[in-house]
């Protein structure tokens, strides 16, 4: 069914081209400078990825040319707001080199907002420093394109390429270019998975035509997760999906609100209703609920039992802070500048700030690795610092050779946002130059064959829609084919009842969760039979394939971690407590190519960073 | 919200096609004009709607929560480095901002790296990155920390 078959051999395969694969690309060109180096993108990479409509704020920015914070009080930071576990090698990594990728952002022209006193980056938080970011997206694209030798847009990659000489060594990826519907083989030494996370896997709020405003983008569809777990490389913390309190329906964006206009929450009768919850919070979760600041699960927790027991609906208090005229406009050009639907929706519903306290809601599920939560692949850290189960050999290598992540992908390394995964991108990029360097890509051997099976995988869907569709005289119900909005919509069912999503208020427990597993597998085998009529939505096919995989991973984690870590995000109900004891580790998960199985382990945690000086800052 | 196109507007020329994050504007066969296939997957990033030359793409509140007779409408000059809003309420009241989107010319600061000098021998073995140390303006070496400091599997 494929037109024509184009082979590309390269050094560096980057696949995904937002903040982590821009800056995996950017980077790669320094340290390699005779090298080929090819990104491939879904969508264009001028507005593709999470930050293609824009960003407000960078949110990640340590300041330490003023000495505003070391990278070792971000790793305090991001271990208290994930209730303990993290990867301290990984952050700490990040937040050291996060400074000079915001510096160059500053060079290339993104329009940073300076405090007029001090004449520094303008704090919207701590860690936060605000921007003009409608172009963020295009302006790294922008330094993307001048590194590489080629970038394909349009471009779905749906699997890697497996060495044939070397076991669990990878030799590329392929895919199809949705225009033209040509297939793709990227023969490669290196590839970093750049890709995104996971939305709509679980069943969003807004169902009908709204269904897309999700938090996260929607076209955010967790090949971040599915081409690493395709390829047997080893997956952590996969169950610490993220639930999102911010302005309804919209989902707009709380963080300036609550930190720079100093908005607050409170409940239909005007109470401050965290305070409320706090001695039921202790009794889950001990001494993490006296942290500071609250863990995000937390206040999520409190918001969840707020509404459950009818205190709801919860509002942002804006009318006090509305009534300065700059704040009431770095108000609304918060969302302009990257969630212009939260404006209309207020738009719509004549809510003014100014004289009406906007409502709150929690969002559905999401798993990603970039914002407060850290699901993703098992990487080897810096050679520096991180301990020996931490490391083998490449920084931001996965558990397959010459596979290597940044952003979503790599599991840990919370907190890291835009900036921090454009920064992960070209620790990934230094590392892939480095294993090239070394030797270690020598003779990778993909064969014919193994171009021909995938591309008969990859295009099958279109030859089950046109063979199942002359079975019927129209319409959408086919006894041999689903459609992938069809296939989609029983993902998100399943999960949303059986793995905590919003309609059992994010509650699961083992029997649900084997239920929920049963169901998915099921669904993993009539995806075989999903019928796609075009090359449009055989990228829909693909990328629920993707949310499958996906899914199954987060379900196997979530029933192997028995105890409930991040109320709020998600509760065991058969383990309704934190336990210390018992799970003070880190979850890792692989998932056998040959049977499909997946194998769970613990590792442990590490904490490099003494805590005294948190624990004084709180009392 | 979803994005629509006016058919007086639209030339068909493409441009939405190719930005749009989400694949969900295409070209209408019949009557060659760009079209929405699949509003439910519109993230409403406006993407299409800023790359449109002939302003033709307008949004409309998604249908199952946003009351109609809103509009919130951009127009973004690359040439002047602004983006100008229009949101208008249902109930009428209108509110205008303007934004910078860059400081400099268009991509004239974004070094081509393989023109620039080219990193020292041996450091592909060391921990920085591209500009850096220099780069962190902190006129140290890129910070570290002990490895003894790590502690297995303590609570903190």
């Amino acid at each position: 069914m494929a037109k024509k078959t184009i082979i590309e051999e390269c050094d560096i395969l980057v696949v995904g081209g937002g903040m982590a694969g821009t800056g995996a690309t950017f980077e790669a060109r320094h340290w390699g400078r005779d090298l080929k180096i090819v990104c491939v993108e879904k969508a264009n990479i001028d507005r593709s990825g999470a930050v293609a409509q824009g960003l407000y704020a960078i949110n990640c920015y340590m300041g330490m040319q003023w000495g505003e914070n070391q990278p070792e009080d971000h790793v305090r930071y991001a271990r208290n707001d994930l209730m303990g576990l993290v990867r301290e090698d990984l952050g700490y990594d990040m937040a050291r080199h996060v400074d000079s990728t915001v510096h160059m952002f500053d060079e290339w022209g993104l329009p940073m907002m300076k405090n007029k006193q001090t004449g520094r980056y303008q704090r919207e938080g701590k860690w936060q420093i605000m921007i003009h970011g409608e172009s963020y997206k295009p302006i790294v694209a922008e330094a993307a394109k001048k590194s590489a030798d080629k970038i394909y847009n349009r471009i779905m990659i749906t699997h890697l390429l497996m060495d044939e000489t070397k076991e669990n060594r990878v030799g590329g990826a392929v895919g199809f270019n949705m225009r033209t519907g040509d297939y793709h083989v990227f023969k490669s030494k290196t590839v970093i998975v750049a890709a995104g996370g996971a939305s709509h896997i679980f069943k969003p709020r807004a169902v009908g035509e709204g269904m897309g405003r999700t938090w996260y983008a929607p076209w955010s569809n967790g090949s971040a997760y599915a081409l690493p777990i395709a390829a047997g490389a080893k997956m952590t913390q996969m169950e610490n999906r993220i639930v999102l309190c911010r302005f309804k329906d919209g989902y707009g964006p709380v963080g300036a609100y609550f930190l720079h206009l100093k908005t607050y929450t409170q409940n239909a009768k005007g109470e401050n209703y965290e305070k409320k919850w706090y001695n039921q919070t202790k009794e889950l979760v001990g001494e993490y609920i006296d942290h500071h600041p609250t863990p995000t699960c937390l206040r999520n927790h409190a918001f969840i039992q707020e509404t459950m027991t009818g205190g709801g609906p919860i509002h942002m208090v804006t009318k006090e802070a509305f009534q300065d005229p700059h704040l009431e406009t770095v108000g609304w050009e918060n969302f302009l500048g990257m969630t212009v639907g939260q404006a209309v929706v207020w738009a719509s519903q004549n809510i003014d700030p100014k004289y009406t306290n906007p409502e709150l809601t929690t969002s559905e599920p999401y798993v990603m690795g970039s914002h407060a939560t850290c699901s993703g692949a098992w990487v080897s850290g810096p050679e520096d610092i991180s301990p020996p189960e931490y490391f083998w050999g490449y920084n931001r290598m996965t558990t397959v050779q010459g596979l290597f992540g940044a952003g979503d992908t790599v599991g840990g390394s919370a907190h890291k946002f835009s900036s921090g995964s454009f920064t992960e991108g070209r620790l990934a990029a230094k590392a892939a130059v480095k294993y090239i360097e070394e030797q270690k890509a020598k003779d990778i051997k993909v064969s014919d064959k193994q171009c021909n099976e995938f591309k008969n995988i990859i295009f099958k869907p279109l030859e089950n829609y046109t063979v199942g569709r002359n079975e019927i005289t129209g319409g959408t119900v086919s006894p041999s084919y689903i459609s992938p909005i069809q296939g989609l919509q029983r993902l998100q069912k399943i999960m949303d009842e059986y793995v905590g999503g919003i309609s059992y208020n994010y509650m699961t427990n083992e029997n649900t969760l084997k239920k929920g597993l049963e169901l998915l597998k099921w669904l993993e085998e009539d995806l075989e039979h999903v019928g796609a009529e075009d090359y449009h939505q055989l990228m829909r096919a693909w990328e629920l394939k993707h949310r499958t995989i996906t899914s199954q991973c987060v379900t196997e984690h979530t029933l192997f971690r028995e105890e409930t870590r991040w109320p709020g995000y998600y509760y065991r109900g058969d383990f309704m407590k934190l336990d210390d004891e018992n799970w003070h580790c880190l979850t890792l998960s692989r998932r056998d190519p040959k049977t499909g199985k997946f194998t769970m382990e613990k590792a442990p945690v590490y904490h490099i960073i003494d805590d005294e000086k948190e624990k004084k800052e709180a009392s | 919200m979803s994005t629509f196109v006016y058919m007086t507007r639209c030339d068909g020329c493409g441009h939405c096609v190719d930005i749009c994050p989400s694949d969900i504007m295409h070209i209408d066969e019949t009557i060659r004009r760009a079209k929405n296939i699949e509003p439910n997957f519109c993230w409403e990033c406006y993407s299409c709607v800023k790359a449109c030359p002939n302003h033709a793409i307008d949004v409309r509140g998604y249908a199952d929560f946003a009351p109609m007779g809103h509009s919130v409408r951009v127009r973004r000059e690359e040439e002047k480095g602004t983006i100008s809003w229009k949101i208008k309420f249902r109930n009428g009241t209108v509110k205008d901002f303007v934004s910078p989107i860059t400081t400099k010319p268009w991509g004239k600061f974004i070094p081509k790296l393989a023109d620039a000098d080219k990193p020292n021998q041996g450091e592909i073995n060391s921990q920085i990155l591209y500009s850096e140390p220099e780069g962190l303006n902190t006129n140290k070496e890129l910070p570290k920390v002990e490895k003894s400091s790590f502690k297995k599997g303590v609570y903190y």
